[in-house]
């Protein structure tokens, strides 16, 4: 089977987080770069499907030449090729990030089975690129997808929902956005990082036609004035703790 | 006008739509609500409370279980029928998905996870961005506005209830739009308390040290009755299983109480835990940024606390 995975580079937050002077972008002088967790899962799920169907893989990012970082890391957990859409960094919206995909996959000419995406990028959380790539390739897609497997022609798809399950059977080719948690990622080998080094990255440039939906800018959000009330060291704080645990009516039935 | 799709799953309401109504009444426009299916037509008087003037009931033998395209199809042919400014759902996995596919379907642009709308050409939204950690200033410009309104952006309130006008539609569904369905289910556990529901969550990072070390913490879980949550450093060691991680990534949790033991807070976290009523943080380093997130703390090392903690809840409770 063929599978293509599309990533996208994100900067690597842990803590608080400041912007630039024009209140358009994270200030990322002091930070590193990564991909959005669930699409690291994707990547990895990807490395899985092919492992044990065979077949071939590939890795396709929209953004500036930087991005290889993320290409070549892909390529380094076992993702075969990489195809790299080149733009000049700005923000493309999911309207237009999803058309510069779907026309690099008619490009492409390879037949792809399967199209992975992250349920939503971690940065701008648009929760759409997926699904209107499978509606202009008339593809079916499901989405937020914890646990997928290859079953003759089609692929059973779950999804988690209040504590349990929902269960989606789909044919094939198909779009489907996974969730962080379908697996475990692994850490690229070094040998793998020596291989995806050596590897071409193909490259096109998609047009760019303007965003629909348009970035005004950024705000940090205002913390909530609270303090914290340090109820004491130790397990001696525990009684303390009761009492609150009561005053909240914690133990009312 | 504007139209508002109300999430159910076979008649049972999902809480953030009632956020969603009492955002969208405050728009100056008249709210009406959709809901999808017959099961769901008994929550229009739900709707009417929280603001809905009108109730359109979708009704088609096939739409008994979720299928997101159909649904969206019956969003769209709302669109083109009653050419509203706006349509809202709420920014749940389901009411993203339908929008995303209505979006799609449509052409129009979508903004996820709105937390202020302010109709009009453009329309200008502010939306969470990065799980609510940072927001973003966006205009749309389209003939009709598709938004998604963040869960617990916003407090559900009634407002003066009234009897809406229900108004029976019947659309016209293809095949094609049911590819893909809930085709089965597995329930949730019998008598285990959701992650996302429970009214206490005791949850765990890495400072708990090992799979083992989370004993103590099922323990306090069991005895108030809560659920046991984890960080993503914890899932990511493989001491608990994903389902239990809150943050950005995993559940997000709204509980009266979490206990956040050995949980640094990194903001992906915080993200998760942001709907909790209080946050009682547990940890060695009073410095810790998920202190700075608590309203209560012991500074102390959880493996002598919790215990202590159990010792205490078990004789307030006898």
């Amino acid at each position: 089977m063929n599978i293509l995975v599309c990533i996208k580079r994100i900067p690597a937050t842990g803590g608080k987080v400041s912007l630039t002077a024009d209140e358009q972008e994270i200030d990322t002088r002091h930070l590193g770069f990564t991909v959005s967790p669930h699409e690291e899962c994707a990547v990895e799920e990807a490395v899985r499907l092919i492992e044990a169907n065979g077949g071939s893989s590939a890795v396709l990012t929209l953004g500036a030449e930087v991005s290889t970082e993320q290409l070549r890391d892909a390529m380094a957990m076992g993702i075969d090729r990489a195809i790299l859409l080149e733009t000049d960094g700005r923000e493309w919206d999911a309207g237009s990030t999803a058309a510069a995909i779907v026309e690099a996959v008619r490009a492409d000419g390879m037949n792809f089975d399967l199209l992975l995406f992250g349920n939503e990028a971690a940065d701008t959380g648009d929760y759409q690129v997926g699904i209107r790539v499978a509606h202009a390739l008339g593809l079916p897609c499901v989405t937020g997808i914890k646990s997928l497997e290859i079953k003759g022609g089609g692929a059973v798809a779950k999804r988690e929902a209040s504590g349990g399950w929902d269960i989606f059977e789909i044919p094939l080719p198909a779009v489907v956005t996974v969730k962080e948690g379908i697996n475990l990622p692994r850490y690229p080998s070094f040998q793998g990082r020596l291989k995806a080094k050596k590897k071409d990255i193909a490259r096109a440039k998609p047009q760019w036609n303007g965003n629909q939906m348009e970035k005004a800018r950024l705000k940090i959000p205002k913390e909530q004035e609270h303090q914290v009330e340090i109820l004491g060291n130790g397990p001696g704080a525990a009684p303390k703790a009761v009492e609150v645990f009561q005053k909240l009516g914690l133990f009312q039935k | 006008m504007i139209i508002a799709l109300i999430e159910h799953d076979r008649g049972k309401l999902n809480e953030s739509s009632l956020e969603m109504l009492t955002l969208g009444r405050g728009l100056g426009l008249p709210l009406h609500a959709v809901l999808i299916g017959e099961a769901a037509r008994p929550l229009a008087d739900r709707a009417a409370a929280f603001g809905a003037a009108t109730v359109h009931v979708v009704q088609h033998e096939r739409l008994a279980e979720y299928a997101p395209e159909a649904w969206a199809q019956c969003v769209v042919e709302l669109i083109e029928s009653l050419k509203p400014e706006a349509v809202l759902a709420s920014g749940t996995d389901r009411g993203n998905e339908v929008m995303a596919h209505v979006a799609a379907q449509t052409r129009l642009p979508m903004a996820a996870n709105c937390i202020e709308i302010k109709l009009g050409n453009p329309c200008v939204v502010t939306r969470a961005r990065w799980g609510g950690s940072l927001l973003e200033e966006a205009r749309l410009n389209g003939s009709t506005h598709l938004l998604t309104v963040a869960p617990l952006a916003v407090e559900a309130v009634e407002s003066p209830a009234r009897s809406p006008t229900i108004n029976t539609v019947t659309p016209t569904l293809d095949d094609k739009v049911f590819r893909v369905r809930v085709s089965g289910r597995v329930e949730a556990g019998a008598g285990k308390i959701s992650l996302a529901e429970a009214r206490v969550v005791v949850g765990g990072g890495r400072g708990v040290g090992s799979a083992e070390g989370f004993k103590p913490l099922e323990e306090l879980a069991e005895l108030m009755g809560g659920a046991v949550g984890c960080s993503r450093a914890v899932t990511s060691l493989g001491w608990r299983p994903h389902a239990e991680q809150v943050g950005q990534t995993g559940t997000r949790i709204a509980p009266d109480l979490y206990i956040a033991c050995g949980v640094s807070g990194a903001t992906q976290h915080l993200i998760g835990a942001r709907g909790s009523k209080h946050i009682l943080a547990i940890n060695t380093d009073a410095d810790a940024p998920i202190v700075a997130a608590a309203d209560y703390a012991i500074i102390g090392d959880l493996h002598e606390v919790i215990p202590a903690l159990c010792a205490e809840v078990k004789k307030a409770m006898a």
